[in-house]
């Protein structure tokens, strides 16, 4: 039982790193598929491109699965809804017009599109929230969905205007490619600008994994085991709208892995959050990187990210809504 | 007679200031160690009550004092010690496993970043094994019967040992004999030194248990004292707004309408 726990703790860690380092090797340079070894130590633009392209996007591909399987897991269980996914409080579709709205008026430079990004994801959470307090019926869970759907139904209206607006030859190809999802503009600088609020959330996140559980079950019960239900529910919500903004802005509309992955994280490790989160983390950081490693080798192009979690997330969940063998024994 | 544990004064509550008030200047007293049924009519402002000593709702006017210091005074973790909540029902959107559901009754007696321990899962087993449900840890909660799923949030409770046990409607969903297994753990509850706080609509299951009753209607308190002072035809009529009778089969309590259905 004790070497069990200790050796899923390390397969859990472990996983990902190795993936990871594996990862750096694959690419389209010098020839498509895997990159030998020698190449690193005495091919000048080999080095470059694993430490200066390959490894702050793929960390970043790692934080990104990380950051939506986590929140994706946490809103679930906060909203005690399993189909809610991270970005649905107005944050996926803020991003989305705050990048628009960058390449239409402001610059196409991925740091102006990504803190334009950001700023209209938290302003699409802020919004969604005051409306949330302001509806007069039902309880505050069904009010912040209410609110997060006719606020994400706003910035996509407003983003179709966009488009409608957008050049067609320039600008327009340019917004469907943000929104389609990438990492392939990733940078050490992006990293660095993700990189503390990702940690900070993540960090919140693992340590009050199994007070989720307590969050998940009514007011009045949570209450009488003591929970400080507002407040709790608001910080956890806080670091999990954070994480989501930040890799939305960077990485643009990638969907399903908030969704999917805590499913399948639940499926191995049962519904217990002290238990699913944290495999929810590690295969949401593998996850990403195995999508973005496809992204990148797949065609002599790029796929954009959104499109492969996309059809990976859709087929994995048909596939387990239709197959009970998926249940692992605990 | 020992000093009441909870003394509730003047209490009154209402959801919004148009409406009448759900709890109404209520008063009374609860000695510790004893059961004691709030009894009443559904709408009666019960649960309402329930929420108001738990502290989960801030009363307009009105004090309660738990062993005589206001409820307020306590911080929320105190609270979770020593005063404890099986609601009604629960709806559990995620399959936990009882053994897992169980052990978040030990939330109070944990930090808020510590996770539970060994000791915490062999309480809870414990609690499991009360209720006569140990057989069942394993199993995911939506594949209980409600029955199964009643006695399930009573052991979550019963290893958050509280001092006080409020239980809202704890009989009303249970059939025969898992409404007598309810009733003996309260009875033992009580002889282990819990005090025991339920609502209910059934005057039956007031009658088997309680030592004191509250009677409510329209959020107000028509009668409060011991089982031979408040439990008789007169006040229960007027509780429930129809004509009963109260008559004894064998030595027990048995309510009767005197109403007639049809003609």
């Amino acid at each position: 039982m004790k070497t069990n726990k200790t050796f899923i703790t390390l397969l859990l860690l472990l996983a990902p790193l190795v993936i990871l380092l594996v990862s750096l090797f694959i690419g389209r340079y010098p020839k498509p598929l895997f990159m030998p070894f020698s190449i690193l130590l005495n091919d000048q633009l080999g080095q470059n491109l694993v430490y200066n392209l390959r490894l702050p996007r793929l960390i970043t591909a790692a934080l990104l699965g990380m950051s939506l399987a986590a929140a994706g897991g946490v809103m679930q269980m906060l909203f005690r809804n399993p189909l809610v996914e991270p970005g649905f409080l107005g944050v996926t579709q803020g991003a989305g017009f705050g990048a628009a709205l960058s390449i239409l008026f402001l610059s196409t430079s991925p740091l102006v599109v990504e803190l334009t990004a950001a700023s209209f994801a938290v302003i699409g959470l802020v919004l969604s929230y005051f409306i949330a307090r302001r509806i007069r019926f039902g309880g505050w869970v069904l009010r912040l969905i209410l609110s997060g759907i006719a606020v994400s139904a706003l910035f996509s209206a407003g983003l179709g205007i966009l488009k409608y607006m957008a050049d067609p030859t320039s600008q327009l190809p340019e917004i469907v490619f943000w929104l389609l999802g990438g990492l392939w503009s990733v940078t050490w600088t992006d990293l660095w600008y993700i990189l503390p609020v990702v940690v900070i959330g993540l960090v919140i996140i693992f340590l009050m994994r199994w007070r989720l559980n307590l969050l998940s079950l009514s007011d009045e019960t949570a209450f009488s085991l003591g929970v400080a239900v507002g407040r709790e529910r608001t910080l956890l919500l806080a670091a999990s709208v954070a994480v989501t903004a930040v890799v939305v802005s960077v990485a643009g509309i990638v969907g399903w892995i908030g969704l999917i992955i805590p499913h399948v994280a639940r499926r191995i490790a049962g519904a217990n959050a002290a238990a699913f989160i944290p495999v929810s983390m590690s295969l949401g950081a593998i996850f990403g990187i195995i999508c973005d490693d496809l992204a990148r080798v797949l065609t002599t192009g790029e796929i954009p990210l959104g499109i492969i979690t996309s059809l990976i997330g859709a087929a994995i969940f048909l596939v387990m809504m239709t197959s009970r063998s998926m249940r692992i024994a605990r | 007679m020992s000093s009441p544990i909870l003394k509730v004064n003047e209490l009154t509550f209402s959801y919004s200031p148009s409406v009448n008030a759900a709890v109404n200047k209520v008063t009374f007293e609860i000695p510790p160690q004893t059961v004691t049924a709030i009894l009443g009519p559904n709408g009666a402002g019960k649960t309402t009550l329930l929420h108001l000593l738990l502290g989960l709702k801030t009363p307009l006017t009105g004090t309660i004092l738990l062993q005589d210091k206001p409820i307020s005074n306590y911080s929320r973790h105190e609270l979770s010690q020593n005063i404890g909540l099986v609601p009604q029902s629960e709806y559990i959107p995620f399959e936990y496993t009882v053994l897992e559901y169980v052990t978040l009754g030990r939330a109070p007696y944990l930090g808020p970043l510590e996770l539970p321990g060994k000791l915490d899962t062999e309480i809870a087993r414990h609690s499991l094994n009360e209720v006569g449900l140990i057989h069942l840890e394993n199993r995911p909660i939506p594949a209980l019967s409600g029955g199964e799923l009643q006695l399930v949030l009573l052991a979550r409770s019963l290893c958050q040992k509280p001092r006080v046990l409020l239980l809202d409607e704890p009989t009303s969903h249970l059939d025969l004999s898992n409404r007598n297994v309810t009733l003996q753990i309260m009875n033992r509850l009580r002889s282990t030194g819990t005090t025991i706080v339920f609502t209910t609509h059934d005057p039956e299951a007031a009658a088997l248990i309680a030592d004191k009753l509250v009677l409510m209607r329209s959020g107000q308190v028509l009668n409060t004292g011991s089982m031979d002072e408040v439990f008789t035809a007169d006040s229960l009529s007027r509780t429930y707004g129809t004509p009963v009778e109260v008559v004894r089969v064998d030595g027990m309590r048995v309510v009767k309408s005197m109403e007639r259905l049809g003609g």
